[in-house]
């Protein structure tokens, strides 16, 4: 016996049933894409993609594999969680790589070494100034309060002023840009401190991708920010008829994404042990990818941290599956293309089988 | 002069060139209930979005609860204690039953600033009250409103601003997409609230209900207050007459 209630108009309700959540869909189409690499593999390369085919090694997975698949995304994942937030809220950010970009050069700067292999670093960028191994709160925090005070822009400029968030960020993106290359006249910054050159190391940055993913998954579901981030995007007049302060909520979310961003911009040049002008250059893109491919509604209102972390993680395989299949990094790209643009339609298509109905 | 909820003075509101609302006086007090009719356009909206801040009007004022008020926005205006179903009703589509009625003023576990956490077991627990107190029926309350009949919908709006303690209702045509009994239910509401001696402002199409439940009826006619009636004075016929411009009130003769 199923337990029912009776509504309104005497339908009926299963209350047993429940809607499959969407990022069952993601998993599921991050299992069949690692399947098709492996079939792939065994047909083409006479080599397994998941499996440990090695008898040096030990193990049932290819662990060098999979370690290379998350550490690849770890990086652009942080992004993508502060990229989340702002879709999920009815927004979008295209300035991410430019302020990773502006970023890194700016953070880097503070974090140099005094002395390179022996000799005085007298190419730092505050040789003169004296201001060489810092401690790494230093370039954390400018680094920090770079993001802040772009992501704050962004966020002031689409809350109050009626420009719409496209057209912000990307005046952000280009301004970004061009601070990233202003900051050194073009020339890379290099040679970090060692506290600094730790936080890209090894396996790092998957660290600070989990611990960034775990607290704004619980940010989203568990706090009022969250509430209202959905609320948002769902739809902003109603949002604002009951009463949440929809300017300020904005601001914070965008600010949230600068900040992320220069998270990521930090890990990223410590990772590189340099920082370049053109660094991050279309990571917003790829950012918004996985978010899209995890199932976030480019019209706001829907999705969750899970599905952007398992959206990475089929970005990460794709990219991995094709190097594994020596195919030309052309393809990749072209591929990828395929994929953002099939997840929006998939994303219309499940949108348009509530809104038709009025 | 201290049983006056909300008054307005000469409350206007152009949108560019259309002059949706022109100097609007209108007060109710404590313990009535109040019908505003009139046509479609006439206004009737644009008064309520004044009222609640949901816009800032062009000029007049606003006395509530015996302070001259100008509230920034709809928060204000609800935690000043005026309650509104709007027209529009102002549900997240993709939130479900309880997140909706505490949207804006969620329950939390401990306070951090825009990081409060929520409450959700407390917020279940006063939706399913909430929705018993007033008789509303809803299947299954994690589901999502989007997912929700027009009627399910209305329902959702109508609990919300009954659940919460309040100065005043303002209902913008709660019973529009209702069925016969779902609009019994929501009169049920409105009775209760009136014999609770709490302010009601219902904006309706529906002349029996506005009869059945208001004891005054404000006519508004292409952006002005046409007229203003008690109950035992005037019928049916004569408050069509005012709605369609065949009669105007003395008072008012300057208007429309
Ligand atoms: N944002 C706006 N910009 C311009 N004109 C507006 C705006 N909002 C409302 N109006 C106009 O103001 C007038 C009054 O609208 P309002 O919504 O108050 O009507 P109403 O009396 O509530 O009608 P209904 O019974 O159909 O709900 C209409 O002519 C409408 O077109
Ligand atoms: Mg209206």
């Amino acid at each position: 016996m199923t337990d029912t209630t009776h509504g309104i108009g005497g339908l009926t309700f299963d209350t047993k049933k429940r809607a499959l959540p969407p990022e069952l869909g993601v998993a599921l189409a991050l299992v069949l894409i690692v399947a098709i690499f492996e079939i792939l593999g065994r047909i083409f390369m006479h080599d397994s993609f998941l499996f440990n085919t090695r008898d040096s090694v030990d193990g049932l997975f290819n662990m060098a594999r999979l370690k290379i698949i998350i550490l690849q995304v770890s990086i652009i994942g942080i992004i993508a969680i502060g990229v989340t937030q702002v879709i999920i809220s009815g927004g979008i950010d295209l300035s991410s790589g430019s302020v990773v970009g502006a970023t890194a050069m700016i953070a880097m700067s503070f974090a140099q070494a005094g002395t390179v292999y022996g000799a005085e670093n007298t190419r730092a960028v505050f040789f003169t100034q004296g201001w060489v191994d810092l401690p790494l709160a230093v370039p954390l925090l400018v680094g920090l309060l770079c993001g802040l005070v772009a992501g704050g822009i962004n966020g002031l400029l689409i809350a109050y002023t009626r420009i719409p968030p496209f057209i912000a960020t990307l005046g952000m993106m280009v301004a970004a840009r061009g601070i990233a290359k202003w900051w050194t006249r073009g020339q890379p910054v290099s040679f970090p401190t060692e506290s600094y050159a730790a936080l890209g190391a090894g396996m790092t940055p998957v660290l600070i991708f989990a611990g960034v993913a775990i607290l704004f998954a619980l940010a989203l579901k568990y706090t009022v920010y969250g509430k209202h981030t959905y609320a948002i995007g769902s739809s902003e007049s109603a949002a604002r008829m009951s009463g949440i302060k929809v300017a300020r909520h904005k601001v914070l979310v965008y600010t949230i994404a600068g900040v992320l961003a220069a998270l990521a911009a930090i890990v990223l040049s410590s990772k590189n042990l340099t920082a370049q002008s053109g660094m991050g250059v279309m990571y917003e893109l790829d950012a918004i990818a996985m978010a899209v491919i995890g199932g976030i509604s480019l019209q706001g209102g829907r999705g969750s941290v899970l599905g952007t972390v398992l959206g990475a993680l089929i970005f990460g395989v794709i990219i991995s599956g094709f190097t594994f299949l020596k195919l030309d990094a052309y393809y990749q790209e072209m591929v990828k293309g395929v994929i953002i643009v099939g997840a929006v339609v998939l994303d219309q298509w499940r949108q348009s089988r509530h809104s038709d109905r009025i | 002069m201290s049983d006056i909820v909300l008054k307005t003075e000469n409350l206007t509101k152009h949108y560019g060139g259309v002059h949706a609302l022109e100097g609007a006086n209108f007060e109710i007090r404590r313990g009535e209930a109040v019908a505003i009719m009139g046509d479609n356009g006439a206004g009737k909206s644009t008064f309520v979005r004044q009222i609640t801040a949901v816009e800032q009007r062009t000029s007049g004022t606003i006395w509530f609860d015996g302070h001259d008020v100008a509230f920034k926005d709809p928060l204000e205006a609800r935690e000043a204690g005026i309650e509104t179903v709007f027209q529009n009703l102002a549900l997240a589509d993709h939130l479900n039953v309880p997140d909706n009625l505490f949207l804006g003023r969620e329950l939390v576990r401990f306070r951090l600033g825009p990081f409060s956490i929520l409450d959700y077991k407390a917020m279940r627990k006063a939706t399913l009250e909430g929705l018993q107190k007033t008789g509303v029926k809803i299947p299954n309350i994690n589901n999502t409103i989007q997912n929700m009949s027009g009627g399910q919908r209305q329902c959702v709006a109508i609990a919300r601003t009954a659940t919460f303690k309040s100065k005043l209702i303002i209902m913008d045509e709660p019973t529009a997409a209702l069925g016969v009994q779902e609009t019994a239910q929501v009169e049920n509401i409105l009775h209760t609230l009136k014999s609770q001696g709490e302010p009601v402002i219902l904006i309706s199409h529906n002349m029996r209900q506005v009869m059945e439940i208001c004891d005054r009826i404000v006519v508004f006619r292409r952006g002005r207050i046409v007229a203003n009636l008690r109950k035992e004075d005037t019928d049916g016929q004569d408050v069509v007459a005012y709605i369609t411009g065949a009669k105007t009130q003395e008072e008012y003769a300057g208007a429309a």
